[in-house]
């Protein structure tokens, strides 16, 4: 496998940038060229080899310089890390799944031997090699669900099932688009959804929540959901919404190409074997809007649907100071000329 | 009135005596006090014996009420200084407390929500919680920076007691916390702050 992990950084110089062959496995979410609002989950199956699909964990050229800055974020901060006691078993079937997925996935880099209840874990881009006692906390030299999210990419929430409702009891959150982990842990599925505009009324967050409590063990779903960041920043916490608020007012017309970033979140969720609780998985991508141009497909597309997104959806977002300016460098790239169905690249 | 539809934010029912109840356990804020009386008077001949109030007069003006709790001839009546000292008192009886006790909490949101979050550690389901808004609107805020909490905010925007931040008070609550969501109001333009509104009185 041709993985060579880049060395970049997603704050003060952000020196993030996709290859090309980053570029055209990008997950870019729309399937149509105006804004429409849906649950849009499918079934997380296998997809195309190369594509972020292709396995039930991506582990891409970002991996090693990502793992580094949740690193950072967790110095700083350690409450974006937090499990209520009684997701300790969750926190163990989170351990199985991700080293399973990635060792198998990539045997090159990850490697899991198990006898029983003793384990040994290799991960060869961090130089970690660790032998442990699946279960027995006291033999990890970290809390199960932070010693492996802090190998895997992406932000992690374990939801407990119960009352018929899935309540957000346990998260790492690193790489949020301006939620609040400490602040939404504890809460169930409609109230960590409260403030999302538009979509309750419509009845998404009922169909979804009614979908998920249903869940099977062994069929994983998946979605894309959206919004755009300034600069390739990963951490954009409302916690440090003083800290990179500002990188807003920094968009001109001449440099929204470099500056505007898509920012795309695989979701899934799994049903977990031994707690019965669900995985919520929130994998970032993040693409330049001149990288993502190089496609002529996306890029019409892009223009069509940020043209089309109601007022409450660009405020939701926190598009409102660039929006105007986006659009308009956008559409020197549309001609007008239809698009093709399906979100893959021309 | 409170603001309705906030998916996050709790919905309280009123007080409404539990008759299975072996104890009634009731903490009061301020005007709380008057749901109190109210459910005395709906209570049977038994309720003074089976009940059992934590009152403080708090922070939502709830003056010259202790008299008339006083009246009702409760099994014990703990009026306290202040919501800190009433929630040190009810931690340590809830600590003990056996089965058939229910609890129930009236007063203004910050009180009610700090009684919830101490009946949830001690194991209670906060919809087996039965509560009663009365008196201010006024919010208990957290700072999503700092972490701090600022009590009594009944304006937005609130400067963070902790941090100084301009805080915008957001409509999300968490019930972990006990407080609503503050959110720094000139994070993308530093010092246009908008002047605050006294909406939470």
């Amino acid at each position: 496998m041709g993985l060579v992990f880049k060395t970049e950084t997603f704050r003060d110089d952000f020196t993030f940038s996709n290859s090309p062959a980053s570029i055209r496995r990008f997950p870019f979410p729309f399937d149509r060229d105006a804004y429409a609002y849906s649950v849009n989950i499918e079934p997380h199956t296998k997809g195309a080899p190369g594509s972020v699909f292709e396995f039930p964990i991506d582990v891409d050229e970002h991996y090693v310089a990502e793992m580094h800055d949740r690193a950072l974020v967790l110095k700083a901060d350690p409450l974006r890390c937090q499990s209520l006691p009684h997701m300790i078993t969750a926190e163990w079937d989170l351990v199985e799944l991700l080293m399973t997925s990635m060792a198998e996935a990539y045997p090159e880099h990850f490697t899991l031997t198990r006898d029983g209840d003793a384990w040994h874990w290799i991960n060869r881009p961090l130089g970690i090699d660790d032998r442990f006692t699946f279960g027995d906390t006291a033999t990890l030299p970290l809390p199960p669900m932070e010693y492996i999210t802090r190998q895997c990419q992406g932000d992690f929430s374990l939801l407990d099932q119960r009352d018929n409702n899935l309540w957000m009891d346990a998260g790492i959150v690193t790489t949020q688009a301006d939620w609040s982990l400490d602040f939404d842990i504890g809460m169930n599925f409609m109230e960590w959804h409260g403030p999302v505009p538009l979509a309750h009324e419509a009845g998404v967050f009922d169909r979804a929540l009614k979908f998920l409590l249903n869940l099977q063990l062994g069929r994983p779903v998946r979605r894309l959901n959206w919004t755009m960041t300034i600069n390739p920043r990963l951490d954009t916490s409302p916690e440090n919404y003083h800290k990179w608020g500002t990188d807003r007012t920094t968009v001109t017309t001449e440099n929204v190409g470099d500056k505007v970033h898509l920012r795309v979140e695989l979701q899934a969720l799994w049903r977990l074997p031994r707690s019965n609780a669900i995985v919520f998985s929130i994998r970032c991508y993040l693409i330049k809007l001149s990288e993502l141009v190089t496609s002529p497909k996306w890029a019409r597309r892009l223009h069509r649907v940020l043209k089309s997104l109601p007022p409450e959806l660009i405020d939701y977002k926190g598009l409102t100071r660039y929006h105007p300016q986006t659009v308009e460098w956008l559409s020197k790239f549309d001609d007008g000329a239809p698009t093709s169905p399906g979100i893959g690249p021309d | 009135m409170l603001v309705a539809g906030i998916k996050s934010r709790p919905q309280y029912p009123g007080l409404v005596l539990d008759p299975k109840a072996r104890l009634h356990l009731i903490a009061a804020e301020g005007e709380g006090a008057l749901a109190v009386l109210a459910l005395a008077a709906a209570g049977g001949p038994d309720f003074p014996a089976k009940t059992v109030v934590y009152y403080t007069p708090g922070g939502s003006a709830g003056a010259g009420h202790v008299g008339s709790l006083e009246a009702l001839g409760l099994d014990a009546l703990h009026v306290t200084p202040t919501v800190p000292t009433l929630l040190t008192r009810l931690d340590v009886h809830l600590a003990t407390a056996t089965m058939g006790t229910r609890l129930y909490t009236a007063g203004a949101e910050g009180f009610l929500g700090q009684v919830v979050q101490l009946g949830e550690r001690h194991g209670i389901d906060h919809l087996s919680i039965r509560t009663e808004h009365c008196g201010s609107l006024a919010r208990r805020v957290q700072c999503v920076h700092c972490k701090g909490i600022t009590e009594n905010v009944t304006t937005s925007i609130v400067p963070c007691a902790h941090c100084g931040l301009s805080l915008l008070v957001r409509d999300h609550y968490s019930r972990r916390l006990a407080a609503f969501m503050g959110v720094c109001v000139d994070a993308e333009a530093p010092g246009e702050v908008p002047a605050a509104e006294e909406i939470f009185r």
